[in-house]
């Protein structure tokens, strides 16, 4: 009697770990769904117009089936390192100040908010870029105010919270006894954070630098709806741009056939690059604890 | 001279950041709470959005929260408790993580591409609430196994070996035990992703659609209110519709991360 009822524990125990284990594989499971599905769904049409053609050709024109993407990478780097511009100073600066300068009611304050400004959705922001932002460039700047100019400034605010977050984790992490050797040299606090704390947190912040910029090329809503879409290459900052992703949020809605695929293979381009983001993170990771 | 400067800067860079989010959460509700009411919150929009409230909007909005939380709770809990209780470091584990820490990355309107590839299309689901919510269960994912890992691995081990000494197997001790233990952590991770699901647009649009009626079965399309803001905006239907949309979202963030934070310092004091 007491056997039998072992038995079934230890089957049940067996089941668990079997169904556990399954669950475990969900993540690249999806990740490999993913892939096969997008791919399938937009190769043909690179293999169809050539990669070079496809990714370097000037002339996105579905309905004359001509399929290039250039002026869409274009504005998607523009408005990528525009963001950047603005948030890796101030972000960086913020996560300095409230690691290393900051009094306990400052971070108390700052991160809720910081978590705030994460939690806002992107559609939020891009109806504050449409209705704020794009006319204050129209008035002062000039142009029609869709720009590169817009689509930077909110993408900018987008990011901020993961780079303040990752920064600030990483010179978190920096151990107390090199600031305290630091001072004792007779270092300044800032030349302390300056020479020994930032190098110290560099691979942290410089991973805070990379996520940043992964998800500001793969933000959509935020940006098409301040960017004015125009599929040309842009003449200056105040040009309007198209981005990959806001040309598939616009087009798959009416697509079909070959123009459908086509966004498809603008999707791969995409993916390829968050993947290419994300693998420099990832490889720096390793390389650390292999250390 | 130098650190008085550099401290300046950096108090600026604290004050631009703060800046930015009060001149944006401060418009939208300046402009936005007047027009919310009970009727803006219990009546069907009416000519396409320009009148009435948008109650079918929050309908859907929880239709697809529910939907994706149901598939991707359990799935994404299953994972967490393998990786953190069963997984040795090995090639099984990296890739299990590789997977999820990849996911985490993807932009979402690439998950809006799979979902219509393979729910809307391939599998004949259409444009419903429930394409919606298998793509939402992928995007979200990465955020419920993190959050339910890190919970997991926080359990300090003495309970593990206080509750296998009393002769419990590892299933009950996991079950009975570390779970309980680790479920504020877990929740926080569910509320997370509940912020994912209802701020999401791109994915959405492209896998539940934008039909305004209301969502009776999970094969109905549903408009969110994430994308009845978007449409609301980029057609020009109705702006004082769209701030009004805008402050009940934003407040909806408001909540969300002030409930996470008292599951999280409650966790905190009890420990």
């Amino acid at each position: 009697m007491r056997r039998a009822s072992r038995e079934w524990q230890r089957l049940g125990e067996r089941c668990m770990e079997r169904l556990l284990f399954a669950g475990s594989l969900s993540g690249i499971v999806t990740l490999g769904a993913m892939v096969v599905f997008t791919f399938a769904a937009g190769l043909p049409v690179i293999l169809r117009t050539g990669l070079g053609r496809f990714l370097l050709g000037q002339h996105w024109r579905p309905l004359e089936g001509e399929f290039g993407i250039a002026a869409m990478v274009v504005g998607s780097v523009f408005v990528t390192l525009g963001a950047l511009a603005a948030a890796v100073p101030l972000g960086l600066g913020t996560a300095i100040l409230l690691s290393e300068f900051a009094p306990p009611w400052v971070r108390r304050i700052a991160r809720p908010a910081v978590e705030l400004l994460a939690g806002i959705p992107s559609v939020v922001y891009g109806f504050y870029g449409l209705v704020v932002i794009v006319p204050l460039i129209r008035q002062h700047l000039g142009g029609v105010g869709f720009s590169i100019l817009a689509g930077s400034v909110i993408l900018a605010v987008m990011i901020l919270p993961t780079l303040i977050t990752i920064a600030l984790d990483s010179l978190r992490q920096v151990p107390d006894s090199y600031r305290q050797g630091s001072l004792a040299l007779g270092a300044t606090r800032w030349q302390t954070v300056r020479r020994v704390v930032l190098p110290a947190a560099r691979s942290g912040v410089v991973a805070a630098v990379v996520l940043g910029a992964g998800r500001a090329v793969g933000e959509t809503m935020a940006v098409l709806m301040v960017t004015g879409n125009v599929a040309v290459l842009p003449e200056s900052i105040l040009s309007p741009v198209r981005t990959l992703t806001g040309n598939i949020a616009l087009e798959m809605g009416y697509a079909a056939g070959e123009h459908q695929q086509a966004l498809f293979a603008s999707g791969i381009v995409l993916f390829i690059l968050t993947m290419i983001l994300n693998g420099l993170i990832q490889l720096r990771r390793v390389g650390r604890v292999a250390r | 001279m130098e650190e008085g400067l550099a401290r300046a800067v950096l108090w600026g860079c604290l004050l631009v950041v703060l800046g930015a989010l009060a001149a944006i959460v401060g418009h939208v509700l300046v402009q936005g709470l007047p027009g919310i009411d009970v009727d803006f919150l219990t009546t069907a929009p009416r000519a396409s959005g320009r009148e009435g409230g948008i109650l079918t909007t929050i309908v859907a909005t929880l239709y697809l929260v529910a939907g994706a939380l149901a598939i991707a709770g359990p799935v994404g809990i299953a994972c967490a408790i393998y990786l953190a209780e069963y997984l040795r470091e090995g090639s099984l584990e990296r890739i299990a993580r590789f997977g999820v820490q990849t996911l985490a990355g993807v932009p979402s309107i690439i998950f809006g591409l799979f979902g219509f590839t393979a729910f809307v299309l391939w599998l004949g689901l259409g444009w419903s609430i429930l394409s919606g919510s298998l793509t939402l269960a992928a995007m979200i994912l990465p955020t419920l196994v993190k959050a339910a890992e890190e919970a997991i691995r926080a359990v300090p081990d003495s309970y593990r070996q206080g509750s296998l000494a009393l002769g419990a197997t590892k299933g009950q001790t996991i079950l009975r035990v570390v779970l309980p233990v680790a479920m504020p952590g877990i929740l926080s991770g569910v509320i997370l992703s509940i912020g994912r699901v209802i701020g999401e647009t791109a994915a959405v649009l492209l896998t539940a659609g934008s039909a305004l009626g209301f969502a009776v079965s999970p094969l109905d399309s549903g408009r969110t209110m994430a994308v009845h803001l978007y449409l609301l905006a980029m057609e020009g239907i109705s702006v004082p519709k769209a701030y009004s949309t805008s402050a009940v979202l934003i407040l909806l963030v408001v909540g969300l991360n002030a409930l996470a934070t008292r599951i999280t310092s409650r966790f905190t004091v009890r420990r």
